[in-house]
């Protein structure tokens, strides 16, 4: 497929680190919307802060590069405006689960239609690698710089368990997966989440001696489980894994055609009594 | 009687001037007293074709009301003192981004928490100086229903036109104030919209600096793909380190307002010309300084009063000519002072400013500023 349709060349160098995860993703991101066939004009895509934020520059699509934490608030108004328009959020492990934690749970409990991309890379990249509520216990980051204390969050369970219809996980080696994971986001009405287990060998992987970009991204090759069969091993078996794959899809209603309906409701109440 | 009469609240007004103005997204939280905003436009702006969405909290309020009107939607959101503290992150957002929302802030006491129920007027500050960073911003304060209803139709006016977050300040009384009025003609408002690109999408400069220094704003999904940050950035919408073009955006950014600063800054000037002492004052203690003011009157003492309409840009220049006609200048306002410092400053010395405050929730009544003025003869 044609990537520079894609881009926005004369953004180009992009400030990614090589090694990083981000873009992987941003590929598996276009060769989605190329599979669907979706035209450019009716992309938008809403990022918040961070190194998986600044996706939105480097991408032809409409798109807003938003405050920290509040993509999805950005990204649910323009849907209400403009629900025809696919509406894709890309954001990373601090920006959605610390400070746009709030958000992240409402969005998928409202279950509107939109597709949130989120890199999670275990660690605040841009500002050089403090704790983000991923960095594994023990692990260190600038500001734990005796071990994270803190326990993390499994993003993927806090958006099921908040109601969000689909989900999945993968990592940036799993790329052809990955494609699969955000054209199925896509295509599904309702929220949906891919979670991408990203490396950052600048910030988390230097300060935790993780090696190259390229070991870690082989380290979540062993460490990957597809979910099939995840399902059949232990918790035991599973500890230190990454599973992969669709962990859920179910049909539930859309916020804005239930918003509709119940109007539509309404309305048919009213004009029948009149 | 004509059916555009009723007996209205201010909240009320302000919710059907957004729908005369063209407003269909509301997003909000509910937040004393400014709750029936939410309300009101929950039950009427879906049966308009428009949406209505209560928030997981006031930052996302404000967030998605940006997203709206990137969309093409004319948008708004209410709150009070605590939410407004809220918001004012992404208030930010929306005045570097030049987009077009409406952000109501019927005042309550504070600090904090404060006094929930009761009025004040201490948020006319934060209004102006809320958000981080040097930033455009135009901020109205209704004293009445009426005024509430076309004030919020002009704060759309204004933020359509010149592309700036438009704050309609209220406090509790003017909120929650019921009052006949008669509405005007749908037909008769005038409505202004954002000015659309005539270029084609290729040739199309998001951020464009030129004469007019409002630059045209193409909605999402038209076919004008383009990029929107909070970051500075230069004309075509991308961030940019470069200090010319930094320079040239903020100059653009901030020179608009001033460009068309008589279009809108408005005060109401009643009993000006022949006054020797005059009264500075805004929203609900406007109301009390008109009734003071005819007490004065009538006891043969020349005062005049200058209401102000339009808050920030501040109208330095219409209070300045005021001080110098008069020998003092009070200044009655539910807070300890925060206008009265402006006023000192446009006054300059040409006349002495006098303080009437009151923090307490309870109203300024008329009989304080009389025996203040009495006090200063």
């Amino acid at each position: 497929m044609d990537y520079q349709k894609y881009l926005r060349n004369e953004n180009f160098p992009h400030i990614w680190c090589s090694g990083c995860g981000a873009g992987i993703a941003l590929k598996a991101i276009l060769r989605a919307i190329d599979d669907l066939g979706i035209e450019q004009d009716d992309v938008a895509m809403v990022s918040g802060i961070g190194c998986s934020s600044r996706t939105t520059g480097y991408v032809d699509f409409n798109t807003i590069h938003t405050t920290h934490g509040r993509p999805l608030t950005f990204a649910t108004g323009l849907k209400m405006a403009r629900p025809d328009m696919t509406v894709l959020v890309v954001t990373g492990d601090g920006d959605a689960t610390a400070i746009g934690g709030n958000h992240l749970i409402h969005a998928a409990r409202r279950n509107i239609d939109m597709t949130v991309i989120l890199y999670n890379n275990n660690i605040y990249g841009m500002t050089g690698g403090q704790a983000s509520p991923t960095t594994p216990l023990g692990d260190i980051g600038t500001t734990a710089p005796f071990g994270a204390v803190e326990n993390t969050f499994d993003i993927s369970g806090l958006v099921i368990a908040a109601g969000a219809a689909y989900v999945a996980r993968c990592t940036a080696f799993h790329a052809k997966l990955l494609d699969d994971l955000i054209r199925k986001g896509i295509e599904k009405k309702g929220f949906s989440l891919i979670e991408v287990m990203a490396p950052c060998p600048t910030a988390y992987g230097k300060l935790n001696k993780k090696g190259s970009g390229a070991k870690m991204i082989l380290d979540q090759k062993d460490a990957a489980v597809r979910i099939a069969k995840a399902e059949k091993m232990t918790a035991e078996e599973l500890e230190e894994k990454i599973v992969i794959g669709v962990l859920v899809d179910r049909d539930i209603p859309e916020y804005i055609q239930s918003c509709d309906a119940a109007v539509a409701q309404a309305m048919n109440a009213r004009n029948g009594s009149a | 009687m004509n059916p555009r009469t009723s007996m209205m609240q201010g909240n009320i007004a302000v919710a059907e001037g957004a729908i005369a103005a063209g407003c269909r997204f509301f997003a909000g939280y509910p937040i004393t007293p400014s709750t029936e905003i939410a309300e009101h436009l929950a039950r009427s702006l879906p049966l308009l074709g428009g949406r209505f969405m209560q928030m997981e909290d006031e930052i996302a309020a404000m967030g998605a009301v940006i997203g709206a009107s990137l969309g093409g939607m004319k948008s708004m959101t209410a709150t009070s003192g605590p939410g407004f503290s809220l918001k004012q992150e992404n208030i930010g957002y929306a005045s570097i981004t030049e987009t077009p929302v409406v952000i109501v802030n019927v005042m309550r006491g504070g600090p904090s928490t404060g006094i929930p129920t009761l009025p004040s007027q201490g948020d006319v500050m934060q209004a102006r100086w809320g958000t981080h960073g040097d930033h455009p911003i135009i901020v109205l304060t209704p004293a009445g229903v009426r005024e509430a209803f076309d004030m919020t139709v002009q704060a759309f006016n204004f933020s359509e036109r010149f592309r700036v977050p438009v704050i309609l300040l209220l406090d509790e009384i003017i909120g929650h104030v019921h009052e006949k009025v008669t509405l005007p003609d749908p037909e008769d408002l005038v409505v202004i919209d954002r000015k659309k690109p005539t270029v084609p999408p290729e040739e199309y400069l998001p951020f464009e600096i030129d004469e007019t220094m409002v630059p045209a704003m193409a909605n999402f999904g038209e076919g004008y793909r383009y990029h929107v940050t909070g970051l500075v950035h230069d004309q075509t919408g991308f961030p940019t380190m470069d200090e010319v073009k930094i320079e040239m955006m903020l100059n653009r950014l901030h020179g608009k307002l001033d460009k068309y600063a008589d279009e809108i800054i408005q005060v109401e000037e009643t009993g000006t010309e022949d006054a020797e002492i005059g009264i500075i004052c805004y929203g609900s203690s406007a109301r009390s300084a008109r009734q003071a003011m005819r007490e004065l009157r009538d006891e043969g003492i020349p005062v005049g009063m200058l209401r102000i309409k339009t808050m920030w840009p501040f109208p330095t220049d219409r209070i300045r000519a005021f001080a110098d006609r008069v020998s003092h200048l009070v200044v009655p306002e539910l807070n300890l002072g925060q206008i009265a410092h402006e006023v000192e400053h446009a006054s300059c010395d040409r006349a002495e400013v006098v303080r009437v405050n009151r923090i307490t929730g309870d109203p300024i009544h008329p009989e304080e500023i009389v025996q203040k003025i009495k006090e200063c003869r």
